[in-house]
């Protein structure tokens, strides 16, 4: 069998961030500066990448401008052929280095905000981080990087999803990317606080329909919905292991950023194994490759080519077994498990538990 | 709200060009060209590559069916007209 291809790695190059977010998707152990890997590692693993057949990078955390060499990865990236992309809060971004990328063949830079509101946005945060956003979107836009913006979504910023798009526009992006919360990590910690209601996602779905035809060659926009109100789970990166691959800060590769926690699968570490034997060879990305390990009602559905059962992840974070069924799916009563977190008690704001190594409840 | 000229629509007078963000490069893993941009990529054949090379803003729709009529001896506005509007309203090629 020749094999899948894949198109893209994301390469998490430190779980080190000034940010807070409750959402975090990041596992709840954060990893610590001295395990990170080298620079040396990194380069390596993008040079096997490329001959794998990847051609999308991103450079993300974290906050990856914490990596001082973050310019060099960049610049070997580009040598390589790989089009990358910087996902960064904006922190740390001074003119200088963009400049130094933008030297070294970086592509695009996609920068995330957290609400148009910037009280709010701060209060999710966790710090302070309006003004630095602003200042790193307008130094994007001089150089003439492709800028993306990104929002995750949640039930404290949701309502403001058209002055959120508005606010993209007015910062110059080219796209923005609107995602609501994934509960995976912190964001599974905080789900109560972070869900939206039905209301919120009807009325936010009309408003980016809307924007989607006003902004219509100026500014791209995509809407991903969450999928606890969905009938069908999402289709993970076109199934395990199929085109997607993450590198974890400590050299740890997934099939998929939140599969640390499927904690009965073992990761291989990229200090130990090629990247192209552990894409093709390793027990983690063949467990859930095709369909044979597919139970009912997956396993006879025709929507199996669809959606590939969705989330292995959200399967085992929410079921214990990560060949179960995407609880979010409606043709199995493992659904019930989404309907009731669907029903939980609305909690308030300061109810979030910070994403910090020393708030860690693990 | 406010109404801009919508660069999806192509003409034969109309200036493709690549949108500024792709990249047009040859990946020797797939052993063909392929179209880069921000989180995504195209696999192309020869001639969707042959096409894209011409939207470089210095050929209108009109001369880039001629040049590859000519140069593949038939005449190939039909495929060339509807892949480049297949690009447009993907984003990838604007229209000046």
């Amino acid at each position: 069998m020749p094999g899948d291809i894949p198109t893209t790695l994301l390469a998490e190059l430190t779980h080190r961030c000034p940010l807070h977010c409750p959402y975090c998707s990041n596992p709840l152990d954060l990893i610590r500066a001295e395990s990170e890997l080298t620079t040396n590692d990194w380069k390596r693993v993008f040079t096997q990448a490329r001959s794998l057949g990847v051609l999308q990078l991103g450079l993300s955390g974290g906050e990856p401008l914490l990596r001082k060499d973050l310019e060099e990865l960049a610049a070997h990236a580009r040598s390589e052929g790989l089009y990358s992309t910087l996902v960064t809060s904006g922190l740390g971004l001074t003119r200088a280095r963009a400049e130094r990328l933008k030297e070294g063949g970086l592509e695009h830079v996609q920068i995330s905000i957290q609400d148009s509101d910037p009280q709010v946005a701060e209060r999710i945060a966790g710090v302070r981080s309006v003004r630095h956003k602003q200042a790193a979107a307008a130094i994007v836009r001089e150089l003439g990087f492709a800028f993306t913006i990104n929002v995750v979504l949640h039930r404290a910023n949701l309502d403001r999803i058209g002055a959120i798009i508005d606010l993209a526009a007015d910062l110059g992006a080219d796209r923005i990317e609107l995602a609501n919360t994934q509960y995976y990590g912190w964001g599974l910690l905080n789900r109560a606080a972070l869900m939206p209601t039905r209301e919120q996602v009807e009325r936010s779905r009309e408003v980016a329909e809307r924007a989607i035809q006003q902004y219509r060659g100026r500014m791209q926009i995509t809407y991903v919905l969450p999928d606890y109100y969905e009938a069908y789970p999402k289709a993970c990166y076109g199934g395990w292991g199929k085109l997607y691959l993450v590198i974890t800060p400590t050299g740890m590769a997934l099939p998929c950023h939140g599969a640390t926690g499927i904690t009965t699968l073992q990761f291989d570490d990229v200090r130990s194994h090629s990247l192209e034997w552990i894409w093709q060879e390793s027990h983690a990305f063949q467990a859930f490759r095709g369909d044979s390990w597919m139970k009912e009602p997956c396993r006879s559905c025709p929507r199996k080519a669809l959606d590939f059962g969705g989330c292995r992840c959200q399967a085992f974070a929410l079921t214990g077994d990560a060949a179960n069924t995407d609880p979010v799916c409606t043709l199995t009563p493992l659904r019930r498990i989404v309907d009731d977190a669907l029903m939980e008690p609305s909690e308030q704001l300061q109810d979030y538990s910070y994403r910090h190594p020393d708030t860690s409840p693990v | 709200m406010t109404t801009t000229p919508d660069s999806r629509l192509l003409t034969l007078d109309s200036i493709p060009k690549l949108w500024r963000m792709t990249r047009l490069q040859f990946d020797p893993v797939r052993q063909r060209p392929v179209l880069l941009y921000p989180e995504g990529s195209v696999l192309l054949n020869d001639t969707g590559a042959a096409i894209l090379e011409l939207c470089n803003g210095s050929h209108s729709v009109g001369q880039i069916v001629n040049i590859l009529s000519e140069r593949y001896g038939s005449d190939v506005s039909a495929d060339v007209t509807e892949y480049l509007q297949l690009m447009a309203e993907r984003e990838l090629i604007r229209a000046g």
